[in-house]
């Protein structure tokens, strides 16, 4: 990928956005990339965990918006676990999705999901992925 | 502790429908040994996942909700639902920690609550009170030599500061208690790392994922069954196996159940109620050959 690092990108409103929302401070990453090593999706996103957290760092937050990684991430929390810098990465993606709900809406409308597997899904699997998918 | 007064025991949404037989077998095992579950009365869902943006309280006052109405009846609350356990420790720490956040979801659910509630999973009250001695004496039906591959998955583990319930990297209150039941745990990697959760809703993909990492180990651990203590474990792990079979040539189906549901048997539960006809690999060919149950 290539980007364009900017001076008002570096400290942008949006990356401020994503820290308060999350409470993490996303520079205290130094991106040891154990995040990526033990995450157990990271084989079907298509930027891995670490390179998340790098693009909010760099101020590119609008590209982390479009990767896939922020819907992929279920907050099983074996990231933040072995953190070595106690960064809490899932609480920084659930930043990233909100602000993304927050312009673009759903971002899987329950009218969507088909009737059979609603039928079939346990209900802890419906409720989280309205709490994690809608806005 | 022997005859302990009735625990108020919550039991969730998932409990209710998909995972009955979670709730069946669980009230089983604890009136088995004589500490019955009483229901919390007028409960409501927890939302099944925590909150994970600072200002998100909106979603903490159906736990917190909760905590209030438990700590009317008593001092502590026993949940089976990993889940449930989760958002309602985390919760449950979130109000005992942050007095600023606590005074404004008490306001919005009208209930004075300070986080002086207790919340415990099932499998806690077994270790420290009732005592795995306990169990084994009550055992009508050893688990004799039965490989288990005990998983824990995430909910119960982690963030380990807030639900506080074993080792986040070396869990073992699930193998001590199976071994205790007479049971040979077996051991396998990924037995503390995520099934693929609620990604299904949307990934199918990404849950099979997953879910295919922890069931390949399992498989080549060669245990005879998965034991859980989550319906999304539960789920997860047993109906992606006959996708998995079709895609690896040496992949042997092991069945998936929940620990309650071997342990009600074990201590002479006859499983009516266990919904064992629902699950996607059958374990009543096993449980029938290994004299656990006749269903």
């Amino acid at each position: 990928m290539k980007v364009a690092l900017l001076p008002e990108g570096l400290r942008s409103r949006l990356q401020q956005r994503v820290e308060e929302a999350s409470g993490q401070n996303v520079l205290a990453c130094y991106q040891c990339g154990k995040c990526s090593a033990g995450c157990p999706v990271a084989g079907v996103m298509d930027l891995l965990p670490n390179q998340v957290i790098r693009l909010v760092q760099l101020g590119l937050v609008e590209e982390a918006l479009t990767s896939q990684t922020i819907w992929y991430c279920a907050a099983c929390l074996t990231c933040a676990a072995r953190c070595p810098k106690g960064v809490d990465l899932p609480r920084v993606m659930e930043a990233l999705r909100e602000l993304a709900m927050e312009r673009s809406g759903d971002h899987l409308p329950p009218d969507r999901l088909p009737a059979e597997a609603l039928a079939e899904w346990p209900q802890q699997a419906v409720i989280g992925g309205f709490r994690k998918y809608t806005w | 502790m022997q005859n302990m007064e009735a625990l108020p025991y919550f039991p969730g949404c998932t409990l209710k429908q998909r995972a009955a037989g979670l709730d069946r077998s669980a009230r089983d095992v604890f009136s088995a040994l004589g500490s019955p579950l009483a229901e919390l009365p007028g409960w409501n869902c927890c939302g099944a996942t925590f909150p994970l943006t600072v200002e998100n309280l909106l979603d903490l006052t159906g736990p917190a909700r909760i905590l209030a109405s438990a700590r009317a009846e008593g001092t502590r609350l026993a949940v089976a639902c990993a889940a449930c356990y989760n958002v309602l420790r985390r919760t449950n720490h979130l109000l005992r920690t942050d007095a600023d956040k606590r005074e404004k979801v008490c306001l919005f659910i009208e209930s004075e609550y300070d986080g002086d509630l207790e919340v415990v999973h099932l499998l806690e009250l077994l270790h420290r009170e009732i005592g795995y001695g306990h169990v084994r004496q009550a055992l009508r039906r050893p688990l004799e030599g039965l490989r288990v591959a005990a998983y824990y998955g995430c909910l119960l583990l982690r963030p380990a500061v807030e639900v506080g319930f074993d080792d986040p990297e070396d869990p073992v209150l699930l193998d001590q208690l199976l071994a205790a039941a007479g049971a040979a745990p077996v051991s396998y990697p990924h037995r503390g790392e995520c099934c693929g959760g609620y990604l299904a809703v949307r990934s199918e993909e990404a849950a099979l994922e997953a879910s295919k990492r922890v069931l390949t180990a399992v498989s080549a651990a060669g245990a005879d069954v998965v034991v859980t203590s989550c319906p999304l474990c539960q789920y997860n792990l047993d109906r992606r196996q006959g996708i998995i079979a079709r895609q690896e040539a040496g992949f042997r189906p092991v069945p998936v159940l929940y620990f309650t549901q071997l342990l009600g048997l074990a201590l002479g539960a006859d499983g009516e109620g266990y919904r064992l006809d629902e699950h996607y690999v059958d374990p009543r060919p096993l449980l029938r050959e290994r004299g656990l149950a006749d269903v």
